[in-house]
């Protein structure tokens, strides 16, 4: 049996965390993780919308065989502290896709948390991740991808985009690279804006309402991390409930 | 239907509009030309209330309403189109999406009922077919990779559906080929040349005139219009150069 106790800002992995939220959330809530195991050869999509009116912490670990595929796709609202976690080993040839978004304001956090190891040879993997804020509030993603050192023709992607619509919201980006292999792919981007306003101001030339062209254009923005998703009905449930989080946000 | 009277503006700290004095009646296209500098893109940006430009005295009446009070999605919805020099691309978003969008929230501001995806998509047909462009076009993301003709046939797609009262067109014929250009000015006159209509026209060049009939062409240097014509005068300005017929 382990103590739960609480981390602190000086564990890297929570350097960004809502200490508050992981309080009274409890340390042994941080104890549940959901394994996932994906046989070799199966496909496993699955799609989370993380987040409520209290703190929610979601971890999984995720294990994929050989040419074995997960993708997940995630938002993370709702009104308080939400954190969601993946770490995942891919086997050869396996391929682990993720999606996710974080948005809100009232000076919550958000945080995608994963840990990507290509264990074995030609595994692959792509993450997209967005992130909109905005009144005090902070998204974070802590991307790290392990190389072993025989898993050659490692193909691996990360790209984080954050979108700040008020001063005073941020975003931190933190990709964390460790390759012991040499015949690797591994990209990583991220950056961090404002609305276009060119954009905004162009809709608004052709009659588009500010409120419904900062949700076109966020909708856009956030869309690419739903791009690998094949099942449009839960596409435009992710979307809707991304999208809701802006409503009443009072830009 | 438009009146400037004594406008100045302002960007920055630098005056740029100096008392610019003009009224186009319904039924009107009027041409306004200019050398580089005179203000007449700052002229569009501030009938189109962008950002940035502050207007520091005088007035614009838009059928009777104080246009400078209207923000820029007002003003659309009061009946007010801008053809952007340099359409902005948004990518993300289709034309069909953003169009839709525009049109319905025009008919909300109106009190009119919004138009069904149908009927929206016949709509938008029947004008993309005018200005001769691909419906595939239309579904594709707003300006996104279309080049410097496609943005601008496809600025005229968009006014044919908003159907405006009143646009003011930016140098809509700067980087169109010379059919590009017949299809463009051919699209202006069949959506905008109408009793209850009116144009400004801003334009460098004497070529979209003629296809695109001014009744009027106002000379704009300095931040004012000096001169206002007939068509003639931008068939001299064409000939002796704007040094000339301002002298």
């Amino acid at each position: 049996m382990t103590t739960a106790t609480l981390p602190t800002r000086r564990d890297e992995a929570w350097r960004y965390a809502d200490m508050d939220g992981l309080k009274r959330l409890g340390a042994a809530a941080l104890d549940q993780w959901q394994a996932i195991d994906v046989p070799a050869g199966e496909n496993l999509t699955r799609c989370l919308v993380v987040g409520s009116n209290a703190p929610e912490v979601q971890r999984l670990r995720v294990t994929l065989g050989e040419g074995a595929c997960a993708a997940f796709f995630a938002v993370n609202r709702g009104g308080d502290y939400t954190r969601f976690e993946v770490e995942v080993r891919l086997a050869r040839a396996a391929h682990f896709e993720f999606g996710g978004v974080t948005i809100g304001g009232a000076g919550v956090t958000r945080e995608f948390v994963t840990q990507v190891t290509h264990a074995e040879p030609e595994a692959t993997s792509n993450q997209t991740i967005r992130a909109v804020h905005w009144a005090g509030a902070t998204g974070n993603f802590l991307g790290e991808i392990k190389v072993a050192r025989h898993a050659q023709k490692t193909d691996a992607a990360q790209d984080f985009k954050g979108l700040l619509l008020e001063a005073g919201a941020s975003a931190n980006a933190v990709p964390q690279l460790e390759i012991f292999a040499d015949d690797v792919k591994c990209a990583h981007g991220a950056t961090v804006g404002e609305l276009d306003e060119a954009a905004r101001y162009y809709m608004m030339a052709r009659g588009v309402d500010p409120a419904t062209a900062q949700r076109l254009l966020v909708q856009a923005f956030i869309g690419d991390a739903f791009v690998a998703l094949e099942d449009e009905a839960e596409r435009e449930r992710l979307l809707d409930a991304a999208l809701a989080a802006l409503e009443g946000a009072n830009l | 239907m438009l009146e400037i009277t004594n406008l100045h503006a302002s960007v920055g700290d630098k005056p740029i509009l100096k008392g610019l004095t003009l009224s186009i009646p319904a039924g009107e296209i009027h041409a306004i030309m200019g050398p580089n500098g005179a203000g007449k893109s700052t002229l569009s940006n501030v009938l189109g209330g962008k950002p940035g430009y502050e207007v520091t005295e005088g007035s614009v009446t838009f059928r009777g309403e104080d246009l400078l009070a209207l923000e820029p999605h007002e003003r659309a919805a009061a009946g007010l189109f801008l053809g952007f020099q340099y359409p902005v691309e948004i990518p993300g978003v289709s034309n069909v999406q953003f169009l839709r969008e525009a049109l319905n929230a025009q008919r909300k501001a109106r009190g009119q009922e919004p138009l069904s995806g149908g009927e929206f998509l016949k709509l938008a047909k029947d004008k993309a077919a005018l200005l001769k462009m691909d419906m595939e076009m239309l579904k594709r993301q707003v300006n996104v990779g279309f080049s410097g003709g496609e943005k601008k046939r496809a600025e005229m797609v968009q006014m044919g559906i908003l159907d405006p009262a009143f646009a003011v067109l930016d140098e809509t014929d700067s980087g169109l080929d010379i059919d590009a250009l017949r299809i463009v000015g051919a699209g202006i006159n069949s959506i905008m040349r109408a009793p209850d209509k009116a144009v400004l026209l801003i334009t460098h060049y004497q070529r979209l005139l003629d296809v695109v009939a001014p009744d009027k062409v106002s000379i704009l240097a300095g931040g004012r219009i000096v001169e206002t014509g007939g068509p003639e005068l931008a068939l001299r300005l064409e000939a002796e150069g704007y040094d000339a017929v301002m002298a």
